[in-house]
């Protein structure tokens, strides 16, 4: 069986930032990813990043992974590619599929990278080819340059609705609507300016009704809600789309965490429930840490600065950093983690990842 | 529906095709996109039919994550065609079901 010192499972923002530090300390680090490019959800945001004044701000999301992956091969991080990983047994063992068969690699310490995935929304109709996660029509316009429809119809005012949206406008589809469940917009205001700005009317207090076509959508229908966010009768109103993109929110892909046995908890900021883990991004099994998404839905940049923090850690436990520059390197990462979550939306998350921390801290010291 | 001019992406640059075929008629592809592209660049949006009510699906998640969008590829059913790339002669039949062939 192949041995190394760390593997990385997901190769998205925060796998390959943590890829990347390991590898800098002189680490030997295998990043698997069953995707067969690497980089996560980071290709398909063609937007300028802002954010952290130090690095990112004013740099475009596929510009910063581009940057990821070259660093990753001028250090020299293996990264196997098309490697679906299943499972983590005994002794660190990790399992994944390559070309149809199993391999196995044993690592001295694990990085779950795994990302997030977007939720879903029922409604009648709403298993029509035509109804999508907005991330799947974002990956359609900005990565394989493909209009997955002409007329949309967005549901969710969070950032990725709002960017999705404006972002579809600019490969050339119609956005016409977007429809909000609750009294107000949820995501920036810049963003939602450039959608009105664009014409697309904001339809808060609303919902989907229904979605209506014969195989595949081709009108929808939607309905205002009083604020009991209960459907007001009379108040339905038709519009014709060929597409209904969802964009309510994403969970943390946490399976595998799950199966082997990391400690929970559940905070609706970050996505729901999300491994308990402390200051080094290790979760309650020694020598396994979280990072990026899985250990809370935000955004790309924290999901790299997560990710630079758990393999600084890592390498420290393996002797590769002192303490002491481990403790600076941690704390450069931290202090651009605080910037990050700052402000009137960060500040939620800051608190937020203070509770999952203090309840990891809780634990260990009963 | 391809979008040849995008503000800040640019003009496409790719120039290589290859052919596929869709229930055996070809379908002209952009070299190394995936499936799921290559049928929504041509207004295909029915990929499979579900096995019990056989109610039509699509591309859902467009990440590999859902399965909505599996389709039968060179014969084999349940390949998910959001992350499959395209290759030259390639046969993407609609899925029925399993896809075993039952109606
Ligand atoms: C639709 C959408 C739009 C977004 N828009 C923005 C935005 O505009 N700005 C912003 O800052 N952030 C945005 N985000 C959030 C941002 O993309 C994420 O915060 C960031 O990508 C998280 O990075 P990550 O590395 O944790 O996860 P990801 O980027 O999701 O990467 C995870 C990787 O792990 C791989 N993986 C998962 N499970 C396995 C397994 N079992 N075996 C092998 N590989 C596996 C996946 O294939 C993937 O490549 C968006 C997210 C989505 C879904
Ligand atoms: S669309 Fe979800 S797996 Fe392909």
């Amino acid at each position: 069986m192949k041995e190394t010192q760390v593997v990385i499972v997901g190769g998205g923002p925060a796998g390959l930032a943590a890829g990347i530090e390991i590898a800098k300390s002189g680490g030997q680090v295998t990043v698997l990813d069953e995707n067969k490019k690497p980089g996560g959800q980071l290709f398909k945001q063609i937007h300028k990043f802002f954010g952290s004044r130090e690095h990112l701000a004013g740099t475009r999301g596929y510009e910063i992974g581009t940057k990821l992956l070259e660093e990753t091969k001028e250090l020299g991080v293996d990264v196997i590619l098309d490697a679906p990983v299943y499972g983590i047994f005994e002794g660190k063992t990790v399992v994944y599929s390559k070309d149809g068969k199993q391999h196995q690699i044993k690592g001295d310490k694990i990085i779950l990278a795994t990302g997030a995935t977007e939720n879903t929304l029922a409604f009648p109709g709403s298993d029509l080819p035509g109804v999508m996660g907005a991330g799947a029509a974002q990956t359609m316009i900005n990565v394989n340059r493909v209009l997955p429809g002409k007329k949309v119809l967005m549901v969710g005012s969070g950032n990725v609705g709002l960017i999705v949206s404006y972002q579809l406008m600019q490969a050339g589809a119609d956005v016409v609507g977007l429809v909000e469940a609750a009294p107000n917009v949820s995501g920036y205001g810049v963003h939602a300016s450039k959608i009105s700005r664009g014409g697309v009317p904001i339809y808060t207090s609303h919902t989907v009704k229904r979605a209506m076509g014969d195989g595949e959508v081709s009108k929808v229908e939607i309905c205002e809600l009083d604020e009991r966010f209960q459907m007001i009768e009379g108040t339905e109103k038709i519009l014709d789309v060929d597409t209904i993109c969802i964009a309510v929110g994403l969970s943390p892909m946490s399976e595998i965490a799950w199966t082997i046995g990391c400690d929970f908890t559940f905070i609706p900021t970050f996505g729901g429930h999300v491994p308990k883990h402390n200051e080094n991004m290790e979760s309650t099994i020694s020598g396994i840490y979280v990072s990026g998404d899985i250990s809370g839905v935000e955004e790309a940049s924290s999901a790299m600065e997560e990710g630079r923090l758990a393999g600084i850690a890592a390498s420290e436990s393996l002797g590769l950093y002192s303490e002491e520059k481990a403790k600076e390197l941690k704390g450069q990462v931290w202090n651009r983690l605080n910037t990050l979550r700052d402000g009137e939306f960060g500040e939620k998350r800051k608190q937020s990842k203070n509770v999952q921390i203090s309840r990891y801290m809780e634990d260990a010291n009963e | 529906m391809r979008v040849v001019n995008h503000p800040i992406l640019g003009e496409e640059e790719r120039k290589e095709y290859v052919t596929i075929y869709y229930n055996g008629k070809p379908l002209n592809a952009m070299a190394g996109e995936t499936i799921a592209a290559t049928l929504m660049s041509a207004g295909i949006r029915k990929f499979r039919k579900t096995p019990k009510y056989k109610r039509d699906r699509g591309v859902y998640c467009g990440i590999g994550r859902c399965t909505d969008c599996v389709m039968v590829v060179n014969g084999k059913p349940n390949v998910r065609t959001c992350v499959t790339p395209v290759e030259e002669g390639m046969s993407v039949e609609t899925q029925i079901g399993y896809g075993k062939g039952e109606e």
